[in-house]
């Protein structure tokens, strides 16, 4: 069933991680994706990972579940690896058969490749296990409200993220009704070749587009009953307020990060 | 100086026609859907506005919330033309609008954030807002449901945050557009049971389209719509007595209502009036004994 | 020989997460062929779910369905021809619509089971006049058509698959009272017409008690009862307790009935009403 797919991944708890402000994660984990990319020495990796499995360890969330978020691009890691490892020619050789050189350099990219985007995955992982979606939407509106200045759209595109999230699950659960109904009508949804399952689609998005179209203009009409006028004026129900752990967590990132780019220094 | 106030009118129509126009710009079909609305609602009634699918009552509401304009004749809300621009949202602040399908009205993914959007859209600082959110939670008792995701309600509850979410403007009146029509049994009850509390307790007028006789049979004022036009408005047992014009605009009567009138027809003579279960208990009681 | 019966039917809903959920349990029953059932209980009773599992869109966690005394599930491969043997109409079917003519839309169903261009044709038609939907309609593209002539329309698409035992969740939800008539009246006429099995979910225990001959009530997962309209409500006092409405005429005569003025039979419509209590006045020659 399509309903079991989450959406989101959010898993609510009391950890440090939890509380803090939205806006500083999402500052934190920008400095954290440099930090990964600016290392190129295996202790830089390490400092990296050390600061990884620090945060996960502080989410309070089984590590399984950090797991079960590297495992889909698993293979795709693992065809990229190898790619590098036959590909890159340089430095010393390890390896040779007939056309076959496997070298330093080949090896060293490969793991530095395969641990960075690791991390990175388990790193995106703890700012959305953390972070409700729609917490995350509205930090992000927050932080690009200078933008605002610009005229760059900044309110519109948070409602637009925001609103899209809320009506996931009840189009998820439309979804799952009109397959029922049309597979009640003898519909076949999963047979056939390429051109039969993509036509069997037809009798499914075609109710779900009307019905998402008229969603909206209900939607549309009770906003405006709401008084809904744009961006201009609004205040928050939500506060988000900034404490002494947000500097705190900040500070500690960014000094991984200078010990990042010092060891880094000294090692070339 | 109090009772002059409850007599004040909140809602005028003064002879309201709408229609929509369909078929080409050379020969459209002109297609009246309000004919001549004259009503004058005061504040602290409780209207149902009944009528079948195409009767003009669910475009009779939206006239009452400034979302269509009448074609002629005027709607005053609070004695504020609807037609007047610069007013729209005291209109909207003053007269809220509740609709049918509870999915498509509630715009946030938390409960309250829900709640507080028409405060958000009108800037109202903080603190106020956070105080007249739990207010209006607590006024549709889903205050233990504050930080709920909308879609683990049922649909007796969302409609009930949809209410929420209009009472947190602070409104004189609300309008509910047939605000039970895609609710099960236990969903209709309880948001009958909060729109007449609200009305009680609060003294907010309600204006309730409906095609649920039992809904209007709990009401103050019933205002029976037929094409286009005001076809009854009077007290509930009033409006039901009149069995078979009810029957021919294809609407219900209650079945006691129905139950009496059978019996009237053999030459009963009992009181045409009866609509609520104790009154017909009361009259059979007596006819039996 | 019953036409649908069920073995210790029981389906978990996600099982070994903890969300699991009884959602229907252990439920037996028989229905006979040609019988109009009324299935009435709570949202989240598990009606629903029951019905789901007459057509093979559920499989049941343990227990067993046949139909015309085949296990459903003994093959797989045929669960497709249960789905054109029970028809199932879902709520609000308007919202299934798809094709760009009326004609179209009511074929969808007969075209999957396969059957000839001239037979399909066949097919709609006669359901369509079943249904009163006019001819000129058949061009015309469903989504102009009002909400009631949608619903028709909806429905026809699956009474044209000829189904021995059509299954509707709550046909008249969100119709007005006309609206509302004219497809239980349909529904009723085609029950009458075919003899075919008809199972209508219900919310309105008005209409219930109108139109259906039994009535199978759904409780916290369980089989309440499922007995004679009559039968059933001789027990409307459970049926209170359990939360569900009982037509309001039978509350009326369930209270005089306790103020000590007693009636032979159940009364559960008004036409009912008006004969028991003119059969009592008459007795006492004072009519």
């Amino acid at each position: 069933m399509i309903k079991d797919i989450t959406l989101g991944q959010y898993f609510p708890s009391d950890s440090i991680i939890h509380r803090l402000d939205p806006r500083f994660k999402i500052v934190i984990m920008i400095v954290y994706m440099i930090m990964l990319f600016s290392g190129d020495s295996l202790i830089c990796l390490g400092i990296g990972t050390l600061y990884t499995l620090i945060s996960v360890v502080m989410t309070k969330i089984s590590f399984k579940l950090y797991i079960k978020s590297i495992k889909p691009i698993f293979p795709f890691l693992i065809f990229t690896a190898l790619l590098n490892i036959f590909f890159i020619k340089d430095g010393d050789i390890y390896f040779q058969w007939k056309f076959i050189k496997i070298t330093s350099s080949g090896v060293d990219t490969s793991i530095f490749m395969i641990v960075r985007i690791v991390l990175l995955l388990i790193g995106t992982s703890v700012l959305t296990y953390t972070t409700s979606p729609i917490v995350l939407t509205d930090a992000i509106e927050r932080l690009l409200n200078p933008l605002k200045k610009i005229k760059f759209p900044v309110h519109e595109l948070a409602m637009i993220m925001s609103i899209a999230l809320r009506f996931i699950p009840t189009l998820i659960e439309e979804t799952d009704k009109i397959i029922s109904a049309q597979k009640a009508r003898g519909a076949e949804l999963d047979s056939g070749n390429l051109i039969a399952k993509t036509k069997g689609l037809i009798p499914i998005l075609i109710p779900l587009l009307i019905s998402s179209f008229r969603r909206a203009e209900e939607l549309a009409t009770a906003m405006e009953c709401r008084c809904y006028n744009g961006g201009d004026g609004r205040t928050r129900l939500r506060q988000m307020k900034s404490g002494i752990s947000d500097y705190i967590a900040l500070f500690f990132t960014v000094l991984f990060f200078i010990a990042v780019i010092i060891i880094n220094h000294i090692i070339k | 100086m109090a009772e002059i106030k409850i007599m004040e009118n909140i809602i005028k129509t003064e002879n309201l026609k709408f229609n929509y126009q369909n078929g080409s710009e050379e020969k459209p079909i002109i297609n009246e859907v309000l004919k001549d609305i004259n009503i004058e609602i005061k504040k602290g009634e409780f209207v149902a506005v009944l009528g079948h699918n195409g009767s003009g009552k669910s475009t009779f509401a939206k006239h009452l919330n400034a979302i269509l304009l009448p074609c002629s004749g005027k709607v005053y809300i609070n004695n504020i033309d609807t037609a007047d621009d610069d007013n729209l949202f005291n209109i909207r602040k003053c007269a809220g609008m509740v609709f049918q399908n509870p999915d498509n009205q509630i715009v946030a993914s938390i409960v309250e954030e829900d709640v507080a959007f028409a405060l958000e859209n009108m800037g109202v600082p903080y603190e106020e807002m956070r105080k007249r959110v739990d207010d209006a939670l607590k006024a549709v008792g889903m205050y233990d449901y504050r930080f709920h995701s909308p879609n683990q309600l049922s649909g007796g509850q969302k409609q009930r945050v949809a209410i929420a979410g209009i009472i947190a403007m602070r409104p004189e009146c609300i309008i509910l557009d047939e605000p039970t029509a895609m609710l099960d049994p236990q969903g209709r009850r309880e948001v009958m049971k909060t729109i007449k509390t609200l009305n009680k307790e609060c003294g907010i007028t309600i204006v309730l389209i409906t095609h649920y006789m039992n809904e209007a049979v709990e009401c103050g004022r019933v205002v029976v719509m037929d094409n286009g036009r005001i076809v009854f408005d009077d007290t509930p047992e009033n409006v039901f007595s009149n069995v078979e014009e009810i029957r021919k605009i294809g609407l219900d009567i209650p079945q006691t209502t129905e139950l009496i009138y059978l019996l009237n027809k053999e030459g009963l003579g009992l009181d045409s009036h009866i609509i609520t279960e104790e009154q017909c208990i009361n009259a059979i009681e007596r006819l039996l004994k | 020989m019953s036409i649908l019966k069920t073995e210790n039917l029981t389906y978990v809903y996600s099982q070994g997460t903890p969300f699991e959920k009884i959602a229907v349990n252990k439920i037996n029953i028989e229905i006979e062929k040609g019988e109009f059932v009324g299935i009435i209980g709570h949202t989240g009773s598990g009606k629903s779910t029951l019905i789901q599992h007459f057509n093979g869109l559920l499989q049941p966690t343990s227990g067993k369905i046949f139909i015309d005394g085949n296990d459903i599930w003994s093959n797989k491969e045929n669960i497709r021809q249960v789905r054109f043997k029970v028809g199932l109409v879902f709520q609000y079917p308007e919202y299934q619509l798809f094709e760009e003519n009326v004609f179209k839309d009511i074929a969808f169903g007969p075209k999957n089971m396969g059957l000839s261009e001239k037979e399909i044709k066949e097919r709609v038609y006669d359901t369509a006049k079943l249904l009163e939907i006019p001819e000129n309609f058949m061009k015309r593209s469903p989504f102009e058509l009002s909400g009631g002539q949608k619903r028709r329309v909806a429905i026809a698409g699956v009474m044209a698959m000829n189904p021995e035992i059509l299954i509707l969740d709550e046909p008249s939800a969100g119709l007005d009272p006309h609206g509302r008539d004219i497809i239980l009246d349909i529904i009723k006429n085609y029950h009458k017409k075919t003899g075919s099995t008809v199972m209508i979910v219900s919310h309105s225990m008005e209409d219930t008690a109108k139109y259906a001959e039994k009535i199978l009530v759904m409780n916290k997962s369980e089989l309440f009862c499922y007995d004679t309209v009559e039968n059933v409500f001789r027990r409307s006092e459970e049926i209170e307790k359990i939360g569900l409405d009982v037509p309001q005429i039978t509350r009326v005569f369930n209270k005089l009935r306790s103020h000590g003025i007693s009636f032979g039979k159940e009364i559960y419509t008004v036409e009912r009403a008006r004969e028991v209590i003119l059969d009592m006045l008459k007795k006492e020659g004072r009519i």
